[in-house]
């Protein structure tokens, strides 16, 4: 009967800290926030994690999108043969592109690919003692370390998102114009037609830069909350990727109920 | 690496950036469309608007002349009212008539404006007076499905001799 009790009490234990660390969580957003400020006093800062998180990161978007975008393109013709309507592939593809795809699967592979990258650093600066050398030289972390990665995340996002919806768009046109042989004019003109430059390529774009905000902070915050030892470290980016996907997930139905539900 | 060679790769990754949104938003979205042409306003009021949506084309002949700028209910005359916006390098006598057209089988609707004869010109805030409604499905598919059963019942009529009613002849 006790047992059953402890049970029941830690179940409501782990409730209390899931919301300990989102009030954690949103506390180190305003507290980066507040220094942001270091962002136009030390651009090169930023451009330093532009490079490291966005660059970097640009094969990878960039091949999978490819990828995407002739799959999106042998399978939307599968269907959309039987209907005989092979020409709306265009629209198709742009469409799942801009509005979904395209957010979505950037942000995941950022939260594999650039996110981990930075709780890592993060935690082993902090297991380093690193960060605790600088508050020593009263230099503080939060501005230094934590807000230039975090912008460098916000502005790579977005752009490697359209990166990925541009590739993609280029990786259907390929397999449904040049090897299966859809009329051109037919393939841009549908697409043209359908996709709307507000309704869904700029909320494509606020999606992304919403994701690009979540994905880096827990990636930060997974560092920065992290124990410091190398099974803390490595425990903290595992959680990087798994709440990472999640939030993304999560809140790509929220914005796509908000953004396309009219 | 030195700190201007990163600045140069970061750079060009903006761009990179900027030209991908450039090319969904021109290639890929409907920005090349967007017309910046003065335009005027006139209302049209339809039976029923079908699946007429905002920013549809509306086009005479053929030619896009305009979009449909708004499209609402009017409480007086129990009908849909649609404002057109028309660019202001086309004219339109005011007896032009607008009807609501789909394009292709399944395509979207538009608004199709076909010119009349009239000597003056539709005015900025000016109302087209003959209009014809969006084909509904199912009031066609019933319409033929009453004729059909009428052609019916009246060849069964003369095949029993005439007086009988439809129905009674088997």
């Amino acid at each position: 009967m006790s047992r059953l009790a402890n049970r029941i009490a830690a179940l409501g234990h782990g409730f209390a800290s899931w919301i300990t660390g989102l009030g954690a969580f949103a506390r180190l957003f305003s507290a980066i926030l507040a220094r942001s400020s270091v962002v136009l006093r030390r651009p090169g800062l930023v451009s330093q994690q532009v490079h490291f998180i966005g660059n970097h990161s640009l094969l990878i978007i960039g091949v999978s999108g490819l990828f995407v975008g002739f799959v999106l393109g042998l399978q939307g013709y599968y269907t959309l043969n039987r209907y005989g309507s092979e020409e709306a592939l265009g629209l198709l593809v742009a469409l799942s592109l801009t509005r979904e795809l395209g957010p979505v699967v950037t942000a995941l592979l950022f939260a594999g690919r650039a996110g981990t990258s930075l709780t890592a650093e993060i935690g082993l600066m902090k297991a380093g003692e690193q960060i605790a050398a600088m508050e020593v030289m009263a230099v503080d972390p939060l501005r230094r370390v934590l807000a230039p990665r975090f912008w460098g995340g916000v502005i790579a996002m977005p752009i490697l998102a359209a990166v990925f919806s541009m590739v993609g768009i280029l990786g259907g046109w390929f397999v449904g114009v040049i090897l299966i042989g859809i009329d051109p004019g037919a393939f841009w003109s549908q697409m043209q037609g359908g996709v709307d430059v507000i309704d869904d390529v700029l909320n494509g774009v606020i999606k992304s830069l919403v994701f690009g905000i979540v994905v880096t902070l827990i990636a930060l915050y997974q560092g920065w909350t992290a124990r410091p030892t190398p099974e803390g470290v490595s425990r903290a980016t595992t959680r990087t990727v798994v709440s990472g996907a999640l939030a993304v997930l999560g809140l790509d139905f929220l914005l796509t109920a908000l953004m396309f539900a009219h | 690496m030195t700190r201007e060679r990163t600045d140069f790769w970061v750079g060009l990754f903006i761009l990179l950036g900027l030209i991908a949104l450039a090319f969904l938003a021109l290639r890929a979205g409907n920005m090349s469309s967007f017309s910046f042409a003065p335009t005027y306003q006139v209302h049209a009021y339809f039976d029923n608007v079908g699946g007429l949506k905002v920013r549809a084309p509306v086009k005479s002949s053929g030619v896009v002349v305009g979009r449909v700028a708004e499209i609402g209910f009017d409480n007086q005359r129990f009908q849909a009212k649609v404002t057109l916006s028309l660019e202001q390098a086309y004219a339109f006598p005011k007896d032009s008539s607008a009807s609501i057209l789909t394009s292709g089988l399944l395509g979207e609707q538009y608004v199709g404006l076909t010119p009349g004869g009239d000597d003056k010109d539709l005015a900025d805030g000016g109302t087209i007076e003959f209009t014809q409604s969006a084909v509904v499905l199912e009031d066609l598919i019933s319409k033929f499905l009453y004729s059909s059963a009428e052609k019916e019942g009246s060849q069964q009529g003369q095949a029993t001799g005439g007086a009988a009613a439809p129905g009674t002849g088997q």
